[in-house]
């Protein structure tokens, strides 16, 4: 089942949880610079917004990259990593379009969110449910609730006047 | 890992920076962040120094456990000789400041001597630098930090003071972010003394974690506990502003300084009227509570409010305007004055007024009277920038009382020169007995045991009380009684000082709700994240040691038992309002000062509250000042 990480911009605190445990998970260590997942922050009008792979389907990095490294897993949704036939030539860093593809200078690696074999641990962390891993056929089906009880709330208004 | 971040200690008067590695000895002996941050401040201060001088020196921290996973690792701890008080000088912020600093290489920069023109310090991977700041000199708080980071970039975090630091406001806060000040002890002042207007962070720097897959599940396992508790759901959607509700009906705040202990139709400040005016909440580093709001007034953004900030522009003031404790809240985290020490002394001139003891020759026209909004907010400003009465006021109790003369010192609501928070403890001796032997003074953050307020069950308080240290006496469920309640403050000081020397928040333990963390998740933390082995007692005795070293250094600065006492309108004036339970209740002297006897033994002080010379002993102090560091 292919799954995605949603995130709802509104719900983040900003708190960067989601950074710690992924470069925790990831490299055993806290440190923000090597997570896959960052909050971007403009702290003096209060606005948050975490930023992260998006796994495109018909994406950049792929199209870019000269040794086939990067590929569409299909089962997962995923865009996979194969360090194996990885150069480290960084053309999928200039090519993203969102950031998504970090480069590490610790391991000396570029690094992408591989959604952690299937459970996120940004999304485990995030208590206020700003991340979520979901069913990727349900992902408009959840916004067209969310957009539908707000209608429906509107619509009461109207027939109850 | 946590155990390799390093001493950074500057000259500012000849710009030496030395760089120093922290013994292991120390670790266990102190820990790190506000634990540590004493032991240098006994070992690098001499008695009787100018606290606004060149021998004064200034300590930013963050905690062992910073930027590791612990459930809200983000609190930067600062450390001096305090220019209010005398005493030692303490603060602790949120933020994300503590956290870069780690990540940067250091967990304790120590600021010593003065500069002669404004500096920034630069702390980033392993390397400090000294440099010109005389573009920001003047600036608010958070003009600076936008000024810093377009210089530095977007990803740099800064600590820094407004113009109340840099007048040399003797309450002056020093501030991260929008809202994260470190306002107590008036340390703001310090960094202005030295010129010293912001402490800039950035780092690249691993921190290892000892056990990372452990503590992921253990963080895990925490972090769901506390998110799924009461306490933590009404935090995360009001923020501390949920308390006025409680302790405004029942008669346990401080109004009108001190002749209520109640704001009649307080209605309007309460705490869900933030919903008109929040678009969310904001968490610091690591935190799932997130209490604090992001909210618009006039246009202009900021974070908070706290209940604070409803005491000082509400119901102290004799205020019941929402905007008005919005803006009241933004103007001292933009000028960078001290929220709580603000309300008070403003709280205090009103009284002075209405008495006769000031008039409008001494307040240049400005009538102080109770519930005035323009007046309030006014005050702020000439307060941060020493105007007119505020020139005074900024002076903080003792200082304006001695200026203004008369018999004005005894209407002032301090301790050790320190105002206490907006709350009435003339019911609640145990909340009385914290707040008169705060180590910085009058505060509610050193000892409060907050919880003694739900009368929970004895078992319950034996279960919490009772560990790691076992005590013999017996406790009461009722608040209004002085049996056991001495234990309860000096259980609660050793959790604070824990909790201060990891850099974890208070509001993640055992402060407003029995079901939070205690010294055994301490423990745990530490050994999953660092590797360093304590255990729960091991973390108990550390925070004895520390209470202890500031315990000495108000002993050898002339403090005593003669002040660790409250002002005699505790003793003398009845409470006026509230619920039946609380009201026409005064503080009962004899019995009082029976709990400070007590509180004394138990710690191994003698009467005059000086630790002994087997306490010292017992506690490894004997030898303070080593100089190890």
């Amino acid at each position: 089942m292919q799954k995605v990480i949603l995130v709802d911009q509104d719900k983040c605190t900003g708190c960067r949880l989601c950074e710690m445990v992924c470069s925790v998970k990831h490299e055993g260590v806290s440190n923000p610079t090597r997570a896959r997942i960052n909050v971007i922050k403009w702290f003096m009008e209060g606005y948050l917004m975490p930023m992260i792979c998006q796994q495109c389907m018909d994406a950049p990095c792929i199209a870019v990259c000269p040794k086939d490294a990067l590929s569409r897993d299909e089962e997962r949704g995923a865009v996979a990593l194969d360090y194996d036939l990885c150069i480290g030539c960084k053309m999928c860093v200039t090519a993203c379009p969102f950031g998504g593809m970090g480069i590490d200078t610790v391991s000396n690696k570029v690094i992408k969110c591989d959604l952690c074999d299937g459970d996120p641990q940004c999304v485990r962390f995030c208590f206020p449910g700003a991340l979520e891993f979901v069913d990727a056929n349900a992902v408009n089906l959840r916004k067209k609730r969310d957009a539908a009880s707000k209608l429906a709330e509107l619509m009461s208004k109207v027939v109850a006047a | 890992m946590s155990l390799n971040r390093k001493l950074g200690i500057v000259d500012l008067s000849t710009n030496e920076i030395e760089i120093k590695p922290i013994p292991i000895e120390l670790r266990k002996k102190f820990i790190g962040g506000r634990g540590l941050d004493m032991y240098l401040l006994y070992n690098h201060t001499e008695p009787g120094i100018d606290a606004l001088g060149p021998d004064n020196v200034a300590i930013i921290s963050a905690g062992l456990l910073s930027a590791t996973l612990s459930s809200a690792s983000a609190r930067t701890h600062v450390a001096a000789k305090s220019p209010l008080t005398g005493a030692v000088g303490s603060t602790n912020m949120g933020g994300f400041f503590a956290p870069e600093m780690t990540w940067a290489g250091f967990h304790h920069l120590m600021l010593r001597g003065q500069a002669e023109e404004p500096v920034y310090i630069w702390v980033n991977d392993g390397e400090i630098e000294i440099r010109d700041a005389s573009h920001l000199w003047g600036l608010s708080t958070r003009d600076t930090q936008k000024a810093l980071q377009e210089e530095l970039g977007s990803e740099v975090q800064v600590l820094c003071i407004g113009p109340a630091g840099e007048n040399l406001v003797r309450y002056a806060t020093v501030m991260s972010g929008m809202k994260n000040a470190g306002g107590r002890s008036g340390l703001g002042a310090v960094l202005g003394s030295k010129k010293v207007k912001a402490v800039v962070a950035r780092g690249t720097m691993d921190v290892e974690i000892r056990h990372p897959e452990e503590a992921l599940e253990y963080d895990y396992e925490v972090m769901k506990h506390i998110s799924g508790t009461k306490f933590a759901q009404i935090m995360g959607k009001y923020g501390t502003m949920f308390i006025q509700s409680v302790t405004n009906s029942t008669g346990l705040v401080r109004t009108q300084n001190f002749q209520h202990n109640q704001l009649l139709d307080a209605e309007p400040i309460e705490c869900e009227h933030i919903e008109d005016y929040t678009f969310g909440t904001v968490g610091c580093f690591g935190c799932i509570i997130h209490c604090r709001h992001r909210y618009i007034v006039d246009g202009i953004y900021d974070e908070g409010p706290e209940y604070t900030a409803q005491g000082a522009f509400g119901w102290e003031v004799g205020c019941n305007d929402f905007e008005t404790v919005l803006m009241g809240n933004h103007l001292v985290n933009h000028w960078g004055l001290d929220i709580l020490e603000t309300g008070s002394m403003m709280a205090w001139a009103m009284e002075l007024y209405e008495k006769g003891i000031i008039t409008d020759k001494d307040t240049g026209g400005l009538k102080l009277e109770w519930g005035n909004t323009d007046v309030v907010l006014e005050l702020i400003r000439q307060i941060a920038f020493r105007e007119g009465i505020g020139d005074i006021l900024a002076e903080g109790p003792k200082r304006a009382a001695a200026k203004i003369g008369k018999d004005s010192l005894k209407y002032n609501i301090q301790v050790k020169g320190m105002s206490n928070l907006h709350s009435d403890e003339r019911p609640t001796p145990a909340l009385a007995l914290g707040i008169a032997t705060g180590t910085r003074g009058s505060d509610h953050l050193r000892s409060r045991p907050a919880i003694d307020l739900y009368h929970l069950p004895v078992s319950v308080l034996e279960k919490v009380y009772n560990n790691p240290v076992e005590y013999k006496g017996t406790y009461t469920s009722d608040y209004r009684d002085y049996e056991g309640k001495p234990w309860q403050v000096i259980w609660h000081e050793m959790m604070y000082m824990a909790i201060d020397c990891v850099g974890v928040c208070k509001y993640h333990c055992t402060f407003l709700s029995p079901n939070l963390m205690k010294f055994e998740h301490i423990s745990k933390f530490l050994h999953y994240n660092t590797g360093l082995e304590l255990s729960p007692r091991d973390v108990w005795d550390v925070a004895e040691r520390c209470y202890n070293i500031e315990r000495m250094f108000n002993i050898r600065e002339k403090f005593g038992r003669k002040d660790d006492m409250l002002v005699d309108r505790y003793f003398d004036e009845p409470t006026t309002r509230g619920l039946e339970i609380v009201r026409g209740r005064t503080l009962d002297r004899d019995k009082f000062n029976g709990m400070l006897d007590e509180y004394y033994e138990l710690h191994g002080w003698d009467e005059n509250g000086v630790p002994t010379q087997e306490t010292l002993e017992r506690l490894g102090l004997d030898e303070e000042p080593s100089h190890l560091l």
